[in-house]
């Protein structure tokens, strides 16, 4: 396969970011909370930062993102979590605590980093993309896969039942996402 | 050296329509100064203050958000002081309690006692930063320091507390939580 022909084999099997930030936009979205995560870097991160439509808060480790969206869920401001999935892990107890116990609307979305996009997140050949499924089953937390683009559909009504029912959802997004007349960040992160 | 509930009986002097946002030993202090609804005091998990502090702060920014953290809590979420700097929340002042112990979980010590919580305020970028021990010139300032834009950082040098009650079933309580939320959203 020529050069050409496996930029263009990727960008096919690429998520459409553009449709996943509309997603987020009509979600009603104000705020995104991140640590940076090598599979959305490109395709939703940056193209977050610059978009005046978002405030983006960049943290320093993932369970701040918890209390912070928390904090502007008493103040009606929705808030995006954007993560890669062993900041998710790291965050376990904030979830714990905060999403499940108190049940706020914590929404997060989980790049799965080193993941064959091919199978699914329980047959990953990553050990802690395995057990992220399984665990999000066993706390009760609502998770989704946005590993198509058809997939993208979920997102609107996943944050609005998050925010009507005081719940968090987490999206994992199984492939990296496009970028709009931009390159893509390197896979390792 | 002062002691921690003195200091909140000054603060609470000055504190009208805040939220304030406090924590395990600090909780049950302030609790005891100044039950009130605009008291947020369920977190979740060790640490998260000062981060359910920035969320109030960004979710209302002409609103006023103090957060009164424990010194174990904040080595919990150090780099928050990072991100909180960054973010700029001008109605966001931060307290920090420093007993150099974890009260709550049996009195034992802090890694590092002596560990100088204003200059990494400081140095993390807040826009003012206070370090009290003295009681009398606490007293004299805080509301200086309740006046000042944001994000300010004040630590409080105090003693371990005499043996507190930990009521958390009563601080943790879903009713304060839903009594916080209609009284932060009806100020106008």
């Amino acid at each position: 396969m020529t050069a050409g022909a496996v930029s263009a084999d990727l960008k096919r099997r690429e998520l459409n970011g553009s449709a996943i930030i509309a997603a987020i936009k009509a979600s009603g979205i104000e705020f995104v909370l991140s640590v940076p995560d090598i599979v959305t870097s490109a395709g939703l991160l940056r193209p977050i930062a610059q978009d005046s439509a978002f405030r983006l808060i960049r943290v320093c480790k993932e369970d701040e993102c918890i209390g912070i969206a928390s904090g502007l869920s008493y103040c009606d401001k929705r808030a995006l979590v954007l993560i890669q999935y062993t900041g998710f892990l790291d965050s376990l107890n904030a979830i714990r605590g905060v999403a499940v116990e108190y049940t706020q609307p914590i929404c997060m979305m989980v790049g799965l980093l080193a993941h064959d996009p091919e199978k699914p997140p329980r047959q990953s050949p990553k050990y802690g993309v395995r057990i992220l499924e399984p665990i999000m089953d066993d706390m009760g937390i609502a998770h989704h896969l946005i590993n198509e683009d058809a997939h993208v559909v979920k997102i609107q009504p996943a944050i609005e039942k998050a925010y009507r029912e005081s719940l968090p959802v987490a999206f994992l997004i199984g492939r990296r996402p496009s970028v709009d007349g931009g390159s893509s960040d390197d896979e390792e992160g | 050296m002062m002691k921690r509930d003195e200091c909140f009986r000054l603060l609470a002097r000055h504190i009208k329509d805040e939220a304030v946002v406090a924590t395990y030993s600090s909780a049950v202090d302030w609790v005891g100064v100044a039950p009130r609804p605009l008291n947020y005091l369920s977190i979740g998990a060790m640490g998260l203050d000062s981060s359910h502090g920035l969320g109030l702060a960004l979710g209302r920014p002409d609103k006023r958000v103090v957060v009164l953290q424990g010194d174990g809590s904040l080595l919990m979420n150090l780099g928050s002081l990072v991100t909180i700097a960054a973010a700029a929340p001008k109605n966001l002042v931060h307290f920090v309690a420093h007993n150099e112990t974890y009260e709550a979980n049996g009195g034992h010590p802090i890694p590092n006692r002596k560990v100088d919580f204003a200059g990494i305020a400081r140095s993390a970028g807040y826009a003012a930063v206070y370090d009290f021990s003295d009681l009398k010139i606490f007293e004299q300032q805080v509301a200086h320091v309740l006046e000042q834009q944001g994000p300010v950082f004040a630590a409080l040098h105090v003693e371990p507390s005499r043996p507190l009650k930990y009521d958390y079933l009563s601080l943790y309580d879903p009713a304060k939580r839903k009594a916080f939320k209609a009284a932060y959203m009806a100020r106008n």
